[in-house]
């Protein structure tokens, strides 16, 4: 084979670019998307509530998953650290994954219940208050923001769509249940839950 | 993972790695012509022009050899499909046998504390190394790197324990949590009522009162805090209702904020540890803060 026609003609090049590169996406891939490893949930594992999932995206928005990682790895050093090591099964309701790729602060995957919400609250309005050698930025404007929940209830059909069971009931009273609570609230219920269904004594 | 898929991975790798060795084969152009040097690809870009070269020897094997490498590799582990790998290696196995090390290495020795009482291993120094990598993970967050607390989190290096300093008191704190109930009083007490009870909680401190509120505080105090707190403010450590009387505010010991506490009543949570730590690791944490309070 001459490379100077692929190189002169780039309609065959644009052609044999996307037959290369998709090699990579249809081997580790698209077997994923039928796999039940990573399509069916862990035992107790439910969609988010109302209040919990606005508080995710409240994590989102503040970009806790730039410095803060969801995934425990299976390493001793991290299962000693944080508990047991994340599973696919735990994520099939995170549209988008939380799992980050950069630990400034340690990983939250199994955060829930490790603290009192007072200590989350305190943590949140001034890390330093708690933690004094902490560098995690505080966030007291959580503590006045208020939550309307008008688009609570379109975000939870949004996500049934790509398969999270939400139902009818639930989507109807999102917006009553979130209206009038303060960001802070829906943020440290989503933390308190991270990760609490599986459980390992280390 | 189904066989389907499990083939689909095997074939679309095998026709990838061969699909790689022939386009590198195919294009290598084996000899420079003898009076190569001349012959360039014809592209001239401002008067620059490119040889016609053959690829260096070094490139071409280098290339040549992480083709091997990826053929040996995806042999030896998982990585084709279901095919486990000629080596048999997983990564939760290894995973579990790194367990299973430590706790060989380590289970012993924790057990021969765990069989001893915590007075006993309290000043042992092996378990204070141990006992402070466990507090720094597990406590610190909270309790400070120094065990000297913070606003809302107790000093656990004082004498003045909420729920008793005894190995079993923090055991029992350490194991089952703690979650403390000081009732809101503002809407009984009124703000009158509020500020005349803070006041009778400022003379039980020796601090400068007002005498007449302090008299109606310890009406007030009478009819509702001596319950939990004691007739005479000590405190009830079964139901971890501080000593009021020592100067030690869990929540600040100015007016306002005993005020504020009164008001609003307190709802401190120390979470428990059954479900995360194992048996011997909380004896031996126990004996380390039962070490930091003596």
């Amino acid at each position: 084979m001459n490379h100077d026609k692929v190189e002169k003609n780039i309609g065959v090049m644009i052609v044999l670019i996307i037959v290369a590169i998709s090699f990579g996406t249809l081997v580790e891939l698209v077997p994923l998307l039928f796999s039940s490893q990573v399509n069916e949930p862990i035992s107790g594992l439910e969609p988010l509530p109302a209040l919990e999932l606005e508080g995710r995206d409240i994590y989102i928005r503040e970009g806790c998953n730039t410095c803060h990682s969801q995934m425990i790895r299976p390493l001793r050093a991290e299962t000693e650290r944080y508990g047991h090591y994340s599973v696919a099964g735990e994520f099939v309701y995170d549209h988008p994954f939380l799992w980050g790729s950069k630990r400034t602060g340690p990983d939250l995957a199994r955060v829930g219940g490790r603290y009192s919400d007072a200590w989350h609250r305190a943590h949140l309005y001034n890390p330093r208050d708690v933690v004094p050698e902490s560098n995690m930025p505080a966030f007291p404007w959580l503590f006045e923001n208020e939550l309307d929940g008008k688009s609570t209830g379109a975000k939870m059909a949004a996500l049934r769509a790509v398969g999270v069971p939400y139902s009818d009931e639930d989507i109807a009273a999102a917006a009553e249940a979130v209206a009038g609570r303060k960001e802070i609230d829906a943020v440290v219920a989503y933390l308190q839950q991270l990760g609490t269904l599986l459980k390992a004594r280390r | 993972m189904s066989s389907f898929w499990s083939g689909w991975i095997i074939l679309l790798t095998a026709v990838s790695l061969i699909l790689i060795t022939w386009i590198l084969f195919a294009n290598r152009k084996r000899e420079r012509e003898p009076d190569s040097t001349e012959k360039t690809t014809g592209h001239s870009y401002d008067g620059i022009e490119e040889y016609d070269n053959p690829l260096p020897a070094w490139w071409f094997y280098m290339f040549v050899i992480t083709i091997v490498f990826g053929v040996v590799y995806l042999l030896a582990y998982p990585g084709l499909g279901n095919l486990p790998g000629l080596l048999g290696w997983t990564q939760i196995e290894q995973y579990q046998q790194r367990v299973d090390k430590a706790e060989e290495r380590f289970r012993a020795e924790r057990d021969r504390y765990l069989a001893m009482p915590v007075e006993e291993i309290a000043d042992d120094t092996a378990v204070r190394k141990m006992g402070m990598r466990m507090f720094g993970n597990e406590c610190a967050q909270c309790h400070g790197a120094d065990a000297m607390g913070s606003y809302g989190f107790p000093n656990l290096t004082d004498d003045d324990w909420l729920y008793g300093g005894d190995p079993a008191s923090i055991k029992a704190t350490l194991v089952n949590g703690r979650q403390a109930a000081m009732p809101a009083w503002g809407s009984i007490l009124g703000e009158d009522g509020i500020s005349a009870t803070t006041e009778y909680l400022m003379q039980l401190n020796g601090r400068d009162y007002d005498a007449q509120q302090a008299e109606a505080g310890a009406a007030h105090f009478a009819t509702y805090c001596v319950a939990c707190h004691n007739a005479d403010a000590s405190g009830n450590q079964a139901l971890g209702a501080p000593n009021l009387t020592n100067g030690i505010w869990l929540y600040g010991g100015t007016r306002e904020q005993i005020a504020h506490t009164l008001r609003a009543g307190r709802h401190g949570k120390m979470p428990a540890f059954a479900d995360t730590l194992t048996e011997d690791k909380i004896h031996i944490l126990t004996a380390y803060v039962y070490g930091l309070g003596r």
